[in-house]
């Protein structure tokens, strides 16, 4: 069984067609896992045990003609950042570091129901605020392609684990390109469904009006087979869409006649690496030559989305982030020694100044998210507070959001026009390990091609469309109007029927 | 609008993180890029635009008024930092 060159619609096959049993599958990944994941930095923890019995119970009832689901046996990773009961769920962040979550996302009971083997949870951005997995409060993932580069982020681990094929299927987040960046950098499929298409319960928050649960997979069709198991209205989550899910499965293979593909003006501007913009153009060539036909559009707000991201994210972020004050769980600083430095301060005041220290509850507040939050988390943070506070909220926040129905009333017209948007995912391919640290303004501008999606609440797709010359991956962007991710998953299956970029694998030393 | 080291340092308190002064400097400086950015934004006439919070169009979500069980106390209180039988533990809110 060569796990580089399976995909998990075919393990699939072969488990049904008793060829390969679940255990053996399990073992197989987590053989891999171990043989590779040192050098590689995918994992932030395996579940061997629970995976491996998982594995067993599911050939037992396969042996004995039970009902198994649509996953059964098949191993997923899943991102840092969703609960699963009485397991650690870390969010990438030193203030999670001992949580056990008390309850399962809504995504991971779908998992589980469809009988998937969990193998472990990935790394990631602190929270999800990155671009480049390097803000992990843990480990540093190395991008399968070239060790000395970053995977992308902040899905990082999500991306990586499927490019080294440590796993067939990944479940990542999105809130401003966190799946599809680092699926472009790394190689693979990403999807980010329409806001509300997949249950956000359980899924630890960042930015609520943005943030999407989606999945990662190196086939069109693969990825089909996740959301299926994904999508869906959860009484849990109020702003899951109360809406049919269409059958992915037996939709992707239908042909795809008459596509009409927008190639957005402003995207081919400065900035944009050569080797990418031949790429895309080329991809879009093929579609052409595979009957779609192309229009140019244009998007004229596209080039406010960085900032506007840049707003409210933040701004929703200080608030679901005020939620760690190392009272209910999470990590509290050392109460001995934030006693003792209030003291000393208070001796060094003059007696009318008292007022002006924090009491004893402030400061184990403000204390416990210091130690707690790494420097990026802390930025945001800082960010969205002032960006709310008195005398702002108008200036920033505000104004952010009327720019963000522009964007949203660019793509409705857009969307009149054209089924689906195609361009680039990120203007670079993936950078060296430590290269942008220190310069949070540069990382910030690398997600101007993804984040107009979040704010628009459209889905998007990455899908592999080459490689640069240095022989770094290459991703397409297909967007489509909400809901319609069957579209993208047709035209994404489409574009694979026809080219090979998305079999190709690195070689791991 | 450009960004004092004293407007930093309220930030900080509001937000409930205590900075250190190499954090306040650095953050004044990186901040202060950033909004310098974002001021991008005031190329654009919005006097007339309707403000975009949430992409969904659902009002009023509401359930079914049943009863279901919810969180025990004893799961509720297994990951905080500091607790007694029955209750979260904090530093003393008032006086000593």
């Amino acid at each position: 069984m060569d796990l580089q060159k399976t995909t998990a619609s075919e393990l699939i096959e072969q488990l049904d067609a008793g060829q390969l049993s679940c255990q053996e599958l399990t073992r197989a990944y987590l053989d891999r896992i171990e043989a590779h994941d040192g050098t590689i930095g995918a994992f932030l923890e395996l579940d061997a045990e629970a995976a491996v019995a998982q594995a067993i119970a599911i050939d037992k009832r396969r042996a004995a003609g039970e009902q198994i689901g649509p996953l059964a046996g098949i191993p997923v990773a899943v991102k840092d950042i969703l609960c699963r009961r009485d397991a650690l769920t870390s969010c990438g962040s030193r203030m999670l570091a001992d949580y056990r979550a008390p309850y399962d996302a809504t995504v991971i009971a779908r998992l589980r129901a469809a009988d998937a083997v969990i193998l472990g949870r990935t790394n990631m951005d602190e929270f999800a605020m990155g671009s480049s997995t390097e803000n992990s409060a843990f480990q540093l993932t190395r991008n399968p392609w070239d060790p000395e580069r970053i995977p992308g982020g902040s899905s990082g681990g999500a991306a990586a684990a499927l490019a080294a094929s440590l796993a067939p299927l990944s479940i990542g987040s999105d809130t401003g390109g966190s799946i599809r960046q680092p699926a472009a950098l790394c190689g693979v499929v990403g999807l980010k469904p329409s806001y509300g298409r997949v249950s956000r319960y359980g899924l630890v928050a960042y930015a609520s009006s943005l943030d999407q649960v989606g999945p990662l997979a190196t086939t069109a069709e693969d990825t089909a087979l996740l959301l299926q198991v994904l999508a869906g209205h959860d009484p849990l989550d109020s702003t899951s869409a109360p809406r049919q899910v269409p059958s992915y499965l037996e939709q992707i293979s239908e042909p795809l006649q008459g596509l009409r593909i927008g190639v957005v003006r402003q995207h081919f501007g400065s900035g944009l690496d050569e080797s990418i913009e031949q790429a895309v153009r080329a991809a879009i060539a093929q579609y052409e030559s595979l009957g779609a036909t192309v229009e140019e559009i244009s998007m004229p707000h596209a080039e406010y989305g960085v900032a506007t991201y840049y707003i409210i994210a933040p701004c929703e972020a200080s608030s679901n982030l005020a939620r760690y004050d190392g009272v209910h769980y999470g990590y509290r600083t050392d109460r001995q020694e934030m006693l003792d430095e209030l003291e000393a301060e208070q001796s060094e005041l003059a007696e009318d100044q008292a007022d002006q220290l924090d009491s004893a509850l402030v400061r184990m507040y403000r204390r416990s998210r210091a130690e707690g939050f790494g420097a990026e988390v802390k930025r945001r943070i800082m960010l969205g507070t002032y960006a709310l506070s008195e005398g702002y909220y108008d200036a920033y926040y505000l104004k952010a959001l009327k720019v963000r129905r522009l964007i949203r009333e660019d793509y409705d017209a857009a969307f009149q026009q054209v089924d689906v948007i195609a361009g680039p995912v990120t203007a670079n391919v993936a950078f060296r390990c430590g290269e942008k640290a220190g310069d949070p303004l540069s990382m910030y501008l690398e997600d101007l091609y993804t984040v107009t999606a979040n704010l628009a609440g459209v889905p998007g797709i990455s899908i592999p469309a080459g490689f640069s010359a240095e022989g770094l991956p290459i991703g397409l962007q297909l967007q489509a109007a909400p809901f319609q991710e069957q579209l993208l998953l047709r035209a994404a299956a489409l574009y694979q029927a026809a080219t090979d970029w998305h079999t190709r694998r690195p070689e791991l030393a | 609008m450009s960004l004092s080291r004293a407007d930093v340092e309220r930030i900080s308190l509001l937000a409930r993180l205590q900075l250190d002064s190499a954090e306040l400097d650095q953050l004044t400086e990186q901040l202060g890029q950033i909004v310098g950015y974002i001021e991008k934004l005031s190329e654009l006439d919005t006097d007339q635009i309707e403000p975009l919070a949430h992409t969904q169009d659902l009002t009023n979500v509401i359930r079914p008024d049943e009863q279901s069980a919810s969180l025990p106390r004893d799961a509720a209180l297994a990951n905080a930092p500091q607790r007694d039988e029955e209750c979260f533990r904090v530093p003393a809110v008032l006086g000593d």
